[in-house]
């Protein structure tokens, strides 16, 4: 059923023009998202020496290394493609100009000289687990994890409680000056967030809450696009529901926390995806806030591994693709309530 | 127990009044409607008494306490809503229960209550189902549920049975009704709809535009409707309106007559009406005698007849609509001309500011 779903063309059992320029724009645009992920993930497998092999290659082969007896280092092996060895493989020693001089693995005590274009490397499927492992033993890798994912559940939370109860107010409450105060809110969405970092900072230091989470956290809680998001959701909510718990001695509190906020899950579902995008990918704030490393977060950790001098590209590839693999899950999980509460807040 | 009482109940929107000083007292136990046109202020008021809107001006009082400044919670109503209101993410349980779970009865308590509501609502069956799985009529019922296991002082209906179909409407009339009797409270209900009206009320209160037209029992706004927007209101089909002009004043009647001459006796009081002045007449499509002579000539436009009764649809010669309703069935075509005679025990009077002049004797009261 889902492959005739998906199998449908608009030409009666045969691929018209407009199937073509479909399947053609569709797959160009899954190469255009999916190519440079899984560049990352294939690459995150590779060891230093394959990364910076030029030409680069997809999959994460390694150059072949031997052991061969009377040398301490081992030796990288090479296809010979021409001359006088043609179809052997040979160890190199050493590169003398234009010619190297190599060795039979099979042979260690015959020398013998090959021309430099008359060989291949010879290569290997290899997976480097090691930029991975070495993640956990040399670096503190669970420590940002944490960091960062206490700063992600901690904000998204808050975010949650407050926008919802400002979107509740603005859309269940008539008071005087409430479009206004809308209009202020949905206001600040138009000011760059680069302009607001030097007044945030200020205040953020003055509350002496450099240097720790919350001073990630509390600048981020109230979101403009929250509050619109669900206060346009609260409006689908009919008055005489919040009355009739009214009538039924519900607090105003109690409104909100037992008849509003499970009313309005499917919007709340799309803020928490968003917020928990937004605070698990920010890195400017978090950048000027945090300057101490055991309160880095995953993505100040990916930055540290770009040195002044030298980049550790296996290391930093390898932790991209585990600070990918969480936002992925959760966007997977709640992508259906994306799309259905982002629907629903629009229209009412 | 509670006697709800209204003085000079005011309601102010921006710029604009709603409510316009009502004065009502309803007794202890009475089943009282307010019926209306839409937009005539009915359910601002019930949302009054609720606690829902604010009171702009004069007093409301339940049971001799002034209660203006209370909120909903604590007047000790419940209310049922025209669309229900239900919980849509609780269980029929949980919507029934949620009302004392908020002011913390023991849970046992809750159940007793809960089961004792579900039982007389036959409704247990479906106590663990959320609203989206009922039908309209069980939608019905556990909205009325929600408003018994509070056990209030004064039970308020918006217009609940609007939202049903003919057939059931008629059922749940009768389970409300049914309802009042068997718990005796205090009950305001407010309908557009007056057979409901007619056919539920101890005491009606018909609205205009935010004041009260008049306020009775159900044959009293039937037999002696105040004015002409109530005897319109009130009957169905609508009273017939002639316009016609007073001939003569007598001592326990007067003489109206139309244009072309014709004239007919009218047993209302003359008071404050004399020969010459126009005024409206009225008459009940179900008083009107065809087929007599001597009577308002009209043509038959279109005829119904239902078995036990008929209803001829006619036009007379000023092009004023009459309606006549006739017990059984009826020979008479649509096309003929026929003649309607006004019985002078059955005749309303209108005065041109709209007001009736007395009836002195009424014929339907046999």
């Amino acid at each position: 059923m889902v492959w005739s779903f998906i199998s449908r063309t608009r030409g009666r059992n045969r691929f018209d023009l407009t199937d073509w320029l479909t399947w053609g724009y569709l797959i160009f645009g899954i190469l255009l998202m999916f190519g440079p992920v899984l560049w990352v993930a294939m690459s995150s497998f590779k060891t230093d020496a394959a990364l910076s092999e030029y030409p680069p290659t997809f999959l994460p082969l390694s150059p072949q290394t031997v052991i061969v007896e009377g040398y301490d280092e081992p030796l990288p092996l090479y296809e010979i493609t021409g001359g006088e060895y043609e179809g052997r493989t040979l160890a190199q020693i050493r590169r003398i100009g234009l010619n190297a001089q190599m060795v039979d693995p099979q042979n260690p005590g015959e020398r013998l000289n090959v021309s430099i274009n008359d060989r291949e490397p010879a290569r290997e499927f290899s997976v480097a687990w090691g930029n991975y492992t070495q993640l956990f033993e040399r670096f503190n890798f669970m420590q940002y994890f944490w960091n960062s994912a206490f700063i992600t559940v901690v904000a998204t939370i808050i975010t949650v409680i407050f926008n919802s109860m400002a979107a509740f107010a603005l859309a269940k409450y008539k008071f005087r000056g409430r479009t206004v105060v809308f209009l202020l809110i949905i206001a600040t969405l138009m000011i760059p967030p680069t302009i607001n970092l030097v007044p945030i900072y200020l205040v953020v230091n003055e509350l002496g809450i450099v240097n720790s989470p919350w001073g990630v956290i509390w600048p981020a809680v109230a979101t403009p696009t929250g509050v619109f998001l669900l206060r346009q959701y609260m409006l689908t909510i009919p008055d005489d529901l919040l009355d009739a718990a009214r009538m039924d001695h519900a607090s105003e509190w109690r409104v909100y926390w037992r008849i509003v906020l499970p009313l309005a899950a499917p919007a709340i579902a799309v803020l928490v995806i968003f917020s928990v995008m937004w605070r698990w990918n920010e890195f400017l704030w978090p950048l000027i806030v945090l300057t101490r490393s055991e309160e880095f977060t995953l993505q100040l950790a990916l930055n540290a591994f770009q040195g002044d001098l030298q980049t550790s590209w296996s290391g930093l590839l390898a932790m991209t693709v585990l600070t990918l693999l969480p936002i992925t899950i959760i966007f997977a999980l709640l992508q259906k309530n994306i799309t259905a509460g982002i629907a629903q807040s629009g229209v009412k | 127990m509670a006697v709800v009482e209204l003085e000079k109940l005011v309601k102010d929107y921006a710029g604009f009044r709603a409510i316009h000083g009502v004065d009502l007292t309803i007794e202890d136990g009475q089943f009282c409607v307010f019926v209306g046109p839409s937009g005539c202020g009915k359910s601002t008021l019930l949302r009054m008494i609720a606690g829902l809107e604010d009171i702009s001006g004069g007093e409301l009082r339940i049971d001799g306490e002034r209660v203006n400044e209370q909120r909903a919670a604590e007047r000790g109503l419940a209310m049922v809503f025209q669309s229900y209101a239900l919980y849509p993410h609780m269980t029929v349980r949980e919507n029934l229960a949620f009302g004392l779970e908020n002011i913390r009865t023991p849970k046992d308590e809750i159940r007793r209550r809960v089961d004792d509501a579900a039982r007389m609502l036959q409704i247990e069956e479906h106590m663990q189902r959320r609203p989206k799985q009922l039908s309209g009529g069980q939608r019905q019922r556990v909205a009325i549920g929600r408003a018994v296991v509070r056990e209030p002082k004064v039970f308020l209906f918006d217009e609940p049975l609007s939202n049903l179909d003919a057939e059931l409407r008629v059922v749940m009339r009768g389970e409300i009704a049914s309802l009042h009797r068997r718990l005796g409270n205090t009950m305001i209900y407010v309908t557009h709809d007056q057979v409901e009206a007619m056919t539920m009320a101890d005491k009606i209160v018909v609205l205009k535009l935010g004041t009260i037209q008049q306020v009775g029992s159900p044959l009293d706004l039937y037999n002696r409707p105040a004015n002409q927007f109530v005897a319109g209101f009130i009957g169905s089909p609508r009273m017939n309106f002639l316009k016609m002009s007073v001939a003569e004043t007598r001592a326990e009647s007067i003489v109206v007559k139309e244009e072309n001459g014709r004239s007919f006796e009218a047993a209302v009081s003359p008071e404050g009406v004399k020969a010459g002045d126009k005024v409206t007449v009225g008459i009940r499509p179900e008083h009107l005698e065809i087929g007599s002579e001597r009577g308002h000539p009209v043509t038959i436009d279109s005829i119904e007849q239902l078995g036990g009764e008929s209803y001829l649809y006619c036009t007379d010669a000023g092009g004023n609509p009459v309606t006549i309703h006739k017990s059984g069935q009826t020979r008479h075509r649509a096309g003929e001309e026929a003649q309607v005679f006004l019985p002078a025990e059955s005749i309303h009077v209108f005065k041109e500011d709209g007001a009736a002049l007395e009836r002195l004797r009424i014929g339907e009261a046999v």
